[in-house]
């Protein structure tokens, strides 16, 4: 097990930078997930920590050591990819013993090896077959297992379910934390799933167009979120915003009242207001809370609870109701939020300004 | 588990016209191919008297030609000579062939695409213009007359390095990134984990080299003196320059000569037609 520490990292592939300049340390038996959009350089900074990259800037250290220079063999570090990377020719027990190619033991420690990380991962009955003949999240497994089986100083996992059907990620999710919980080994996860970053991060890092927005525990990024990007970015369905004005310290938002709306330290401008679908109750008014009525344009039953769908002034609205409240398309409901739930960002800098 | 009459479509026996049009010329085709393989093999059960005597049955089949080449250890001889040939050149360009089509598909390195070129530019050569600079080269390493001379040339192909380059590109980098992070060198990525996902290629490949160098002619007779490092063609070649054509044997031996093909090509043909399908090529 070990920290690893990312000290200034730049990725530049000919004049474009992939990655600019990035610090972050990760705590030894830390779960970090990276997320972010398509191109935002989160695979890249894994593959870096990987050494699949050379890295072109800055430090990269590994249990205190700089590994800039050192190949992929040479940093016990294993990754799982997104596509498996089971080698089709071998046996699962094959597949797992590869991980153990460097290792100095001899073949009966290996087998025992074997045998126990299979079992750990309820892969013992499948040990003579080919991959062919196995389901989606049992390669998973195996691809885990191969990672596993020698006991890496990190584990570092690429998008590693996003080929799985939803029930079998959702399982897979479960595992992996399971995983992480009993071995204790520091693991690194990219993934484009807000959802995956939620229920499996000790902390999560928001990367954007190679640069990271915000680093923080699940809770943090989204109760403080630090801009519009993260706040949408975190929490399904995305935040809701709306343009709103502060005048002399007293917040207005068009279409919706708003009450005790004072805002104290902010100058006078244009914000947006955003409120998280799930704290827009429909049906519901709070007396000191914002409220907007607005037409119901789509209804999203989840048997809990009904997403609502809305056209407030132009601008869509998702809200939510209880379950059984079924608001009808097309009819007028007024939503409100209580107070606390409002978050307020500039509208130029999109940066956040806190919290009413 | 129930039964139920099952109707089947009206149209099913239907045949279209374009498929009677496909079946004769296929079959056409076919018996342009077949019928001098079946007159090869009628004319070794013939005698010499009864060459010419155009049937395809002979009158009087005997067996007497296959003895009578077999005990000739000059038969047996150039046999040996074109399977030692041909498998070391097989081997040989399933090695390097895949080795560079390897380097070539999964490097990426200044002038890769330069190499590649110059590569695939020698298939527009014909082996006739090669011979003359290959004579010189084998005659300055005192390589004529010697098995060596005859395989050199063959040793790697620009085909086969295509070939394998385009079924490399096919293998997902995250097979050989894997094996990187688990601690593997590049030969052995190569060798334990891209050559065993390109199996068909490797098969094809194979085919196509053993089949060219078992019939490979020209360079042979060019570069060999000696009756003794004669390949099976140069040497079936000869039953025709002695005191007269011997067509009997020289049938006999080439009907001899089409079993080791067909056998490779039978066992191997389901890679064949795949790894010409997955390469794009025509055979």
């Amino acid at each position: 097990m070990a920290e690893i520490e990312l000290g200034n990292l730049v990725k530049k592939y000919g004049k474009v930078t992939a990655v600019h300049g990035i610090d972050l340390t990760i705590a030894d038996g830390e779960f970090v997930v990276f997320v972010g959009p398509s191109g935002c350089g989160k695979s890249t900074t894994l593959r870096m920590i990987a050494g699949l990259e050379d890295i072109t800037g800055g430090e990269l250290r590994i249990g205190g050591e700089v590994v800039n220079e050192r190949e992929p063999k040479q940093r016990n570090i294993a990754m799982v990819f997104q596509n498996y990377a089971i080698y089709p020719h071998m046996t699962v027990g094959q597949n797992i013993g590869i991980g153990l190619y460097t290792s100095k033991l001899n073949a009966d420690e290996k087998r025992a090896r074997i045998a126990a990380t299979a079992e750990t991962l309820g892969l013992e009955d499948l040990l003579e077959r080919r991959p062919a003949a196995l389901s989606g999240g049992q390669r998973q497994r195996v691809a885990i297992g191969r990672a596993m089986v020698r006991d890496p100083v990190a584990f570092l996992f690429d998008e590693p379910l996003s080929n799985l059907d939803a029930q079998l990620r959702a399982q897979m999710r479960i595992e992996i934390k399971r995983l992480h919980q009993r071995l204790g080994t520091t693991i690194v996860y990219v993934t484009h799933d807000q959802v995956e970053a939620m229920t499996m991060a000790d902390r999560i890092v928001v990367m954007r167009d190679g640069r990271i927005l915000q680093v923080g525990t699940p809770t943090e990024m989204y109760e403080q979120p630090v801009d519009i990007f993260t706040a949408r970015f975190i929490g399904s369905p995305s935040m809701n915003l709306v343009y709103g004005t502060i005048n002399n310290g007293v917040l207005s938002v068009a279409d919706a009242t708003l009450a005790d709306a004072k805002v104290s330290g902010l100058p006078n401008g244009a914000v947006q207001v955003g409120v998280r679908p799930h704290d827009l109750l429909v049906g519901e008014t709070v007396a000191d809370g914002l409220a907007m009525t607005g037409r119901v344009t789509a209804v999203e039953p989840l048997g809990s609870e009904t997403l609502v769908h809305l056209d407030v002034a132009g601008a869509e609205v998702i809200g939510t109701a209880p379950g059984k409240l079924m608001p009808k398309v097309n009819s007028e409901v007024t939503v409100s939020a209580a107070p606390g739930a409002l978050y307020l960002f500039d509208a130029k800098t999109e940066q956040a300004l806190g919290r009413l | 588990m129930s039964t139920m009459d099952v109707e089947l479509p009206a149209n099913r026996m239907r045949i279209r016209p374009g498929q009677i049009l496909t079946w004769t010329l296929l079959l056409l085709g076919g018996l342009v191919m077949i019928t001098p393989l079946l007159y090869m093999f009628a004319t070794s059960l013939k005698t010499s008297g009864q060459i010419y005597d155009l049937k395809l049955i002979p009158a009087a089949p005997t067996l007497d030609n296959y003895i009578s080449v077999l005990s000739d250890g000059r038969f047996m001889r150039w046999f040996v000579n074109s399977t030692l040939i041909a498998s070391i050149v097989t081997v040989s360009n399933v090695f390097f062939d895949s080795m560079v089509g390897y380097t070539l598909a999964k490097f990426e390195f200044r002038g890769r695409y330069f190499i590649f070129l110059a590569i695939l530019s020698t298939l527009m050569i014909p082996t006739e213009m090669l011979v003359i600079p290959w004579y010189l080269m084998s005659s300055q390493l005192h390589w004529i007359d010697t098995y060596w001379g005859i395989m050199f040339p063959g040793m790697m192909t620009a085909f086969g390095t295509f070939l394998m380059k385009q079924f490399f590109e096919t293998v997902p980098d995250d097979f050989l990134e894997a094996a990187r992070v688990d601690g593997m060198n590049e030969f052995t990525i190569w060798w334990k984990i891209a050559m065993p996902l390109v199996t068909p290629a490797i098969s094809a490949l194979a085919i196509f080299t053993f089949l060219g160098n078992w019939t490979a002619f020209f360079w042979p007779l060019i570069v060999t003196t000696s009756r003794e490092l004669y390949t099976l063609p140069v040497g079936l070649s000869s039953f025709s320059v002695e005191q007269s054509i011997q067509w009997e044997k020289i049938m006999t031996g080439a009907a001899l000569a089409t079993i080791p093909t067909l056998i490779v090509f039978l066992v191997l043909q389901r890679f064949i037609v795949r790894g010409v399908m997955l390469a794009g090529l025509k055979g």
